[in-house]
């Protein structure tokens, strides 16, 4: 390392700076995943068609609908670096690969974040779904402690499934099965939150703690398994 | 036809052979002592004879996911970087696919006859449901094509993270569980007397499985050797062959 070498968080928010300003410029996530996102919601309630049901069941598909529409967002996190090789190119430019990997799931985790808050509010408007103020507030860490640990899974799995270009139909079936710790949590978390089916608030706290679980054990995991998977 | 000096010749050596007859006789006596010199079970009749099938194929499952998941620490530990170990690790995850699913069938065909369903959400057949899926992604993951040395790292990766997830899969699905649901049927079912001939054929069968295990392995490692062999002869024997046509 030169004299000039900088801290492997500089170059993590680097890339993810980086991954923002692409989408921002794209807009994919507004004008494409989040409308994409919505009419999930709405396909659900003609699947469900009773409003009793869409209120008991709205947790679980605003984290189904979160599910989907990820995976959307992460092939295209990894179609942005595929394209021109420009992954490679970040690798021959001697960037760690952790610092890769934490500018990428830190891209994709604002990302999400969005989304969800967006799945949220529709849950809200299209389901009749009403919180108490600590709930909301449930809601929030719920969120939070889920994107992280759905932004460090994903970009491990998306890494790997973006290795060898025209094979994303892999995606689905490496990812899913892996988050599935993580709808179960934030699912029952959220269900608390939202006070259905007569649980209560407080009750969702223990699955908050199984999400930031999972999160760390991601974070730590990715940190060493990325570099050997987008290694060529 | 021997495609290089370190590739085998073909998959049979005289110890497997012999591996492979035991294997034939402990399995028909396996038949025999799990059709017809084994007794009925008091509540369960002749429904509990399922049981020398589905708990030998689950322990082979287990047993071969272990393998895979041992064999690519080695290959991504050891500094040779063998692929022999890369191949034993894909060998083996195919056949705990295999019997994986022989054990989801035949465990669901004795709930169907016990419970009357087919599947229950229990904890346990949840979790050996995802852990299915799980090796069906890492058996694609193998198929992905590049270099032999690409396949063995991208797998040996992926092996291993899935030590990490099935854990976390099915601490996730207990808990899930314990707070939605009563004690799950599963419970019911365990509640089994066993008799002496019926532990000696349960055990028996553990054992049988477990010879096929190796008899297996053994053959299909050998049998990717030879693909891995061919891909990388095949293409020169076909550049040899189109120089040939055109005279050059």
């Amino acid at each position: 390392m030169s004299t000039h070498s900088v801290s492997r968080i500089t170059v993590s928010l680097a890339v993810a700076r980086k991954d923002l300003a692409i989408e921002w410029n794209s807009k994919i996530l507004v004008n494409q995943v989040a409308p994409f996102s919505a009419i999930v919601m709405v396909l659900f309630a003609f699947a469900l068609d009773n409003e009793g049901i869409l209120q008991r069941v709205a947790p679980g598909l605003v984290w189904l609908a979160t599910l989907f529409s990820m995976l959307v967002v992460i092939q295209r996190t990894f179609a942005v670096e595929s394209a021109d090789g420009a992954l490679d190119a970040l690798r021959v430019a001697g960037i760690d690969p952790s610092a890769i990997f934490f500018g990428k799931a830190i891209a994709l985790m604002v990302q999400l974040f969005a989304l969800e808050l967006l799945l949220v509010a529709t849950a809200v408007v299209l389901y009749g779904v009403e919180m108490s103020a600590l709930g909301f507030l449930e809601v929030l860490v719920t969120l939070a402690t889920a994107t992280i640990g759905l932004g460090f899974v994903g970009t491990i799995y998306g890494g790997l499934a973006s290795a060898v270009r025209g094979r994303e139909t892999l995606l689905p079936l490496l990812l899913l099965p892996v988050v599935a710790p993580v709808l179960i949590g934030a699912t029952r978390a959220t269900e608390a939150a939202f006070e259905s089916g007569g649980a209560k608030v407080s009750e969702g706290w223990p699955w908050i703690s199984l999400l930031l679980m999972f999160a760390v054990i991601f974070g730590v995991v990715g940190s060493v398994a990325f570099g050997p998977l987008i290694d060529e | 036809m021997q495609l290089d000096k370190t590739s085998p010749s073909g998959t049979g050596t005289p110890a497997t052979r012999t591996l492979g007859v035991l294997v034939i006789a402990s399995l028909i006596a396996l038949s025999l002592f799990g059709l017809v010199f084994s007794a009925e079970d008091v509540v369960q009749g002749s429904t509990v004879r399922i049981m020398y099938v589905h708990v030998p194929s689950i322990w082979v499952a287990y047993m071969a996911f272990a393998f895979t998941a041992i064999s690519s620490a080695v290959y991504l530990t050891a500094k040779n970087r063998s692929l022999g170990w890369d191949r034993f690790a894909g060998a083996s995850a195919e056949i705990g696919v295999l019997f994986v699913a022989i054990s989801l069938v035949t465990g669901s065909l004795w709930g169907r006859l016990t419970w009357g369903t087919y599947w229950v959400w229990d904890a346990r057949l949840t979790s050996t449901a995802f852990l299915f899926i799980t090796y069906i992604g890492y058996l694609a993951v193998r198929r992905l094509g590049g270099t032999h040395r690409q396949r063995a790292r991208r797998s040996g990766v992926l092996a291993l993270l899935a030590v990490l997830e099935i854990p976390l899969v099915h601490f996730s699905v207990r808990v899930w569980r314990s707070l939605h649901q009563e004690a799950s049927v599963a419970d019911k079912g365990t509640d089994v007397e066993l008799d002496g001939l019926m532990l000696f054929s349960l055990f028996f069968g553990l054992v049988a499985f477990t010879l096929l295990f190796v008899w297996l392995v053994i053959h299909r490692q050998r049998t990717l050797w030879l693909e891995d062999a061919y891909a990388d002869k095949g293409l020169d024997a076909a550049i040899v062959a189109r120089r040939e046509e055109a005279g050059v």
